[in-house]
C-alpha cells in the first residue's frame, strides 16, 4: 500500500473497451489522472470471466476470477468503467469461493475496494465540477448492474448535470433491461433483440440526440438496434462525455 | 407434468415457443398494453398506498423461513385441525397420486361434473386430462381459466390464465362455442363477455357433484384454507357443490391467522394492486348443523411433488413463493415470449426455477438461461426471493449436466482457454479487431466495429 494521501488505483479495463472502444478507457484515465489520483492499467488482465459465470461454468470463472484478483492485490482501489463487470468482482466473487476459504477472504477484500467508475468519481473523489462541455440534448441508461446491484443511479446523473452544455432528458422505464445480458443476446437473439427494440425506441422518444450509458456492453447493443431503426441518435460512455472526448465518431458509427 | 407434453406441442421447446410469440402481432400488441400500464402500474399503486410495505416483506419472508424449518410440524397441526372440524386430509407424494385420490373421491360420489376454481396445483397434476379420461366432466369457473378451457389451451400467466388473449379474441371464442346465444349480440365490452360467461357457468354450478378449488394459504392453527379470487367463483365452487376438495402444495402452510393476514396484505397489492381481493374466502372442515349452507364432505389435498426435496438445499428460498406473479410481470423474456413460450405450468422467473426442478434439467435447461440477470425479479419478489441467484443455481447444474453442448460449449471453451492466458489473449485480440470491423462494415449485422488497435496495446505504446 502506498503511504502518501493519493490513493492507487487499478483502472480494471473491461474486455469490452479493450476489444471494442479503448477511448472509454483512455478517457476513465483522463478522469482519474484529473482528479489527482495515480492509475495503472494492470496487464494481467483479461475478463472479469462473467461469460463462463453466467454460463454456468464456474471452474472457468474462478480461474479467471483468481487472475484477477492477483492482479488487483497491490491497489488502494480498483475502478472500473462498467456496472456489470464492478458488480461480478464486488457482488459475486466471493460467492464463487465458498469451498476456499483462503480465495473468499482476497475475494472479499477486493470486493470491498472495488468501484464503477461514476460512483468513484462522485462519491470518492468528489468531482463535482465540469471538466468539459458538451452541447447536447442527452437521454441516460442505467444498466441493471450499476442500477440493480450496486445501486448506482444518482452518481451519473449528478456528473452529466454539471457537463456544460448538456441537458438531461431522462428515459422513460428506466429500470427496464435494455435486452443485451451478455451471451444471453448470443443464445436467444430474437428475444434480445425483441426487447431491445422496445428500449430503443423510447430511447428515440426522448427526443435527445446522444445516447449515454457507463457500460459499453448495453450501449454497443443498443447502437445496433438504433441504427437498424434509422435513427440518427449518437451514442457515448459516460466517461467519453465527462472527460470531454466524446468528439469523434460514436459508438454508433464506427468502421462505418 | 407429463400429460401437458402431449397434449401441447409446445411443451419444452423454448426457442420455438418464443419465435412462435415474437411473430403474433395479437401477442405482441397486448403483452405490451397490459405489463406496464396494467400489473406494473397497479403494483406501484398499490405500494404506494402502504407506507410499512418494505416491512411488511420482510415479516412476510420471516413468516416463510419460520414455517419452512417447521414445516412438518406445521402440517401435522393443520392436518390435525382439519379433521377436527369434519374434514379429510390426504397427502399425495406426486402428480399421480394426487389425480388418483382425487378421481377416487369423484367416482366415490358418483359425479359426472365438477367445478373448479382456479388452481395452479391442479395444473400441475394435469387434473383435467385425468378427469376426463374418468368420465368425469371439468368445468373452469374462472373467466380466465374458463376462457382457456374453451380454446383448449393451457394459462399463459399464473394469476391471469388468459392474459396472452385480447378482449376481441376472447369474443370470438365466445361466438363460437356459445352457440346457444343470438349471433349477432354484441360482445365489444368486457361487461358483456363476463355477462354472458356468468350466463354460461350459472347453471353449472348448480348441477355439479364436486367441487375442487386450490388454496392460497393453509392456517395450521385453525385448519382453515383460505382462496382469494375477484369473481365470487371460488366460493360458488367450494360451497355449493356437496363435496368440496381443495387441492394445493405442502408450502402454502402458515402457523397463525395473523401470518395468513401478513401474506393476504402483500398478495393482493403485488399481483394486481388490490389492497384485498374481491372476495376471500375462508373455509374450515366440512358443513356443521348449525351452518347454512356448504359441502357435506371436505377433502383436503395436499401435495408434494417433490417440494420437501428442496428444503434445506440450495434452491430452498422458492419454496417461500406466495404466487403473486410479480416477478413474471416485471420480466423483459416474458414480455416478449408470454407463458406459453415456456412449455410447462409456471413461466417467467419463478417458473424457470420450477420447472427444471420437477420435469429434469435435460428438458428444462434452456429456462434458467433465458434470463438477463436483470435482476427486476428480485427487487419486485414481496417475500424477497433471491430469483436470479436460484437461476444460477440452474446454470450451474445446466453446465455440468452438458448444456449448452456443441458448438456453444466449444466456443466458450475456448474463450476461457485464451480468458486464462493474458499474454496469448492479447495476441488472439488482434485477428478479433479486425474480423469485427469487417463484419461492421457488412449488412445486415448493424453491429458496431471496434476503433481499431486495442486499449491494451495503446497503453503499452505510451499513450495516456
Amino acid at each position: 500500500m502506498n503511504d502518501t494521501q493519493t490513493p492507487t488505483i487499478g483502472l480494471f479495463i473491461t474486455c469490452m473497451v479493450d476489444l471494442m472502444r479503448p477511448s472509454v478507457g483512455f478517457a476513465a484515465l483522463r478522469l482519474l489522472d484529473r482528479a489527482g489520483a495515480k492509475v495503472v492499467v494492470p496487464e494481467k488482465q483479461t475478463c472479469c470471466g462473467q461469460p463462463a459465470f453466467n454460463s454456468g461454468d464456474v471452474k472457468n470463472a474462478q480461474i479467471i476470477a483468481k487472475q484477477v484478483i492477483e492482479a488487483f492485490e497491490g491497489f488502494d482501489h480498483v475502478v472500473a468503467p462498467s456496472g456489470s463487470c464492478t458488480g461480478m468482482i464486488s457482488k459475486h466473487y466471493p460467492d464463487l469461493f465458498k469451498e476456499e476459504p483462503e480465495w473468499q477472504a482476497r475475494a472479499e477484500k477486493l470486493s470491498a475496494r472495488t468501484f464503477e467508475l461514476t460512483a468513484y468519481l462522485a462519491d470518492h473523489l468528489k468531482l463535482d465540477k465540469s471538466l468539459a462541455t458538451f452541447d447536447h440534448t442527452v437521454t441516460y441508461h442505467d444498466s441493471c448492474a450499476s442500477r440493480r446491484e450496486l445501486g448506482v443511479v444518482d452518481q451519473p446523473r449528478k456528473l452529466l448535470s454539471a457537463v456544460d452544455g448538456l441537458v438531461l432528458k431522462e428515459l422513460a422505464d428506466t429500470e427496464t433491461c435494455c435486452g443485451f445480458g451478455g451471451l444471453f443476446s448470443v443464445k436467444f437473439p430474437d428475444v434480445s433483440q425483441a426487447i431491445t427494440k422496445t428500449k430503443t425506441d423510447l430511447v428515440i422518444d426522448t427526443k435527445a440526440d446522444v445516447l449515454v450509458g457507463a457500460d459499453l456492453g448495453c450501449l454497443v447493443n443498443q447502437a445496433g438496434q438504433l441504427k437498424k431503426s434509422g435513427s440518427k441518435v449518437r451514442i457515448f460512455h459516460i466517461a467519453e462525455v465527462l472527460a470531454g472526448m466524446a468528439t469523434g465518431p460514436g459508438i454508433e458509427g464506427e468502421g462505418q | 407434468m407429463k400429460h401437458f407434453t402431449q397434449d401441447h406441442p409446445l411443451c419444452h421447446d423454448f426457442l420455438k415457443g418464443a419465435k412462435k410469440a415474437l411473430d403474433d402481432d395479437r401477442l405482441q400488441a397486448q403483452l405490451a398494453r397490459s405489463l406496464k400500464d396494467g400489473f406494473q402500474k397497479k403494483r406501484l399503486k398499490g405500494m404506494s398506498r402502504l407506507p410499512e410495505y418494505q416491512d411488511l416483506r420482510d415479516r412476510a419472508k420471516a413468516i416463510k423461513t419460520h414455517t419452512l424449518k417447521n414445516l412438518d410440524k406445521y402440517l401435522e397441526q393443520f392436518e390435525a385441525q382439519v379433521i377436527k372440524a369434519g374434514g379429510q386430509v390426504h397427502w399425495a407424494r406426486d402428480d399421480v397420486e394426487a389425480t388418483k385420490i382425487i378421481i377416487d373421491i369423484c367416482k366415490s360420489v358418483d359425479a359426472k361434473t365438477v367445478t373448479k376454481g382456479k388452481s395452479m396445483i391442479s395444473e400441475e397434476i394435469g387434473l383435467n386430462v385425468q378427469l376426463r379420461k374418468n368420465g368425469i366432466e371439468p368445468i373452469e369457473t374462472d373467466l380466465g381459466e374458463y376462457i382457456i378451457q374453451l380454446r383448449d389451451e393451457p394459462p399463459s400467466h399464473i394469476i391471469a390464465p388468459a392474459f396472452h388473449l385480447s378482449k376481441e379474441q376472447v369474443a370470438e371464442t365466445f361466438h363460437e362455442h356459445h352457440l346457444n346465444q343470438p349471433p349477432d349480440r354484441d360482445l365489444s365490452e368486457p361487461t358483456s363477455l363476463v355477462h354472458e360467461a356468468r350466463i354460461e357457468l350459472r347453471e353449472k354450478f348448480l348441477q355439479a357433484d364436486v367441487g375442487i378449488t386450490g388454496a392460497n394459504v393453509l392456517i395450521a392453527e385453525t385448519g382453515t384454507a383460505l382462496i382469494v379470487t375477484n369473481e365470487g367463483n371460488g366460493d360458488l365452487t367450494q360451497c355449493l357443490p356437496p363435496v368440496h376438495i381443495a387441492v394445493t402444495s405442502i408450502e402454502k402452510v402458515v402457523p397463525t391467522l395473523e401470518d395468513a393476514d401478513t401474506i393476504l396484505r402483500l398478495l393482493g397489492r403485488t399481483a394486481t394492486g388490490q389492497e384485498m381481493t374481491v372476495y376471500t374466502t375462508f373455509f374450515t372442515g366440512a358443513k356443521r348443523n348449525q351452518d347454512l349452507d356448504g359441502p357435506q364432505q371436505f377433502h383436503m389435498v395436499l401435495l408434494d411433488n417433490r417440494r420437501s426435496e428442496l428444503l434445506g438445499g440450495p434452491l430452498h428460498d422458492v419454496l417461500g413463493c406466495i404466487r403473486c406473479g410479480a416477478c413474471i410481470n416485471h420480466c423483459p423474456i416474458y414480455a416478449k415470449v408470454s407463458g406459453h413460450a415456456y412449455g410447462w405450468v409456471y413461466p417467467g422467473p419463478i417458473g424457470s426455477i420450477l420447472t427444471p426442478h420437477l420435469v429434469g434439467v435435460d428438458e428444462a435447461h434452456l429456462l434458467p438461461n433465458a434470463c438477463t440477470m436483470c435482476g427486476r425479479c428480485e427487487e419486485v419478489c414481496p417475500v424477497r426471493i433471491p430469483l436470479p441467484t436460484l437461476l444460477r443455481t440452474w446454470r450451474n447444474r445446466a453446465y455440468d449436466a452438458g448444456h449448452p453442448g456443441g458448438v456453444q460449449r466449444l466456443g466458450l471453451n475456448i474463450w476461457a482457454w485464451f480468458a486464462k492466458r493474458p499474454s496469448l489473449y492479447r495476441l488472439l485480440l488482434r485477428p478479433a479487431v479486425l474480423a469485427l470491423r469487417l463484419m461492421g462494415k457488412m449488412r445486415p449485422f448493424n453491429l458496431p466495429a471496434p476503433q481499431g488497435s486495442t486499449f491494451m496495446d495503446r497503453y503499452k505504446g505510451g499513450e495516456r
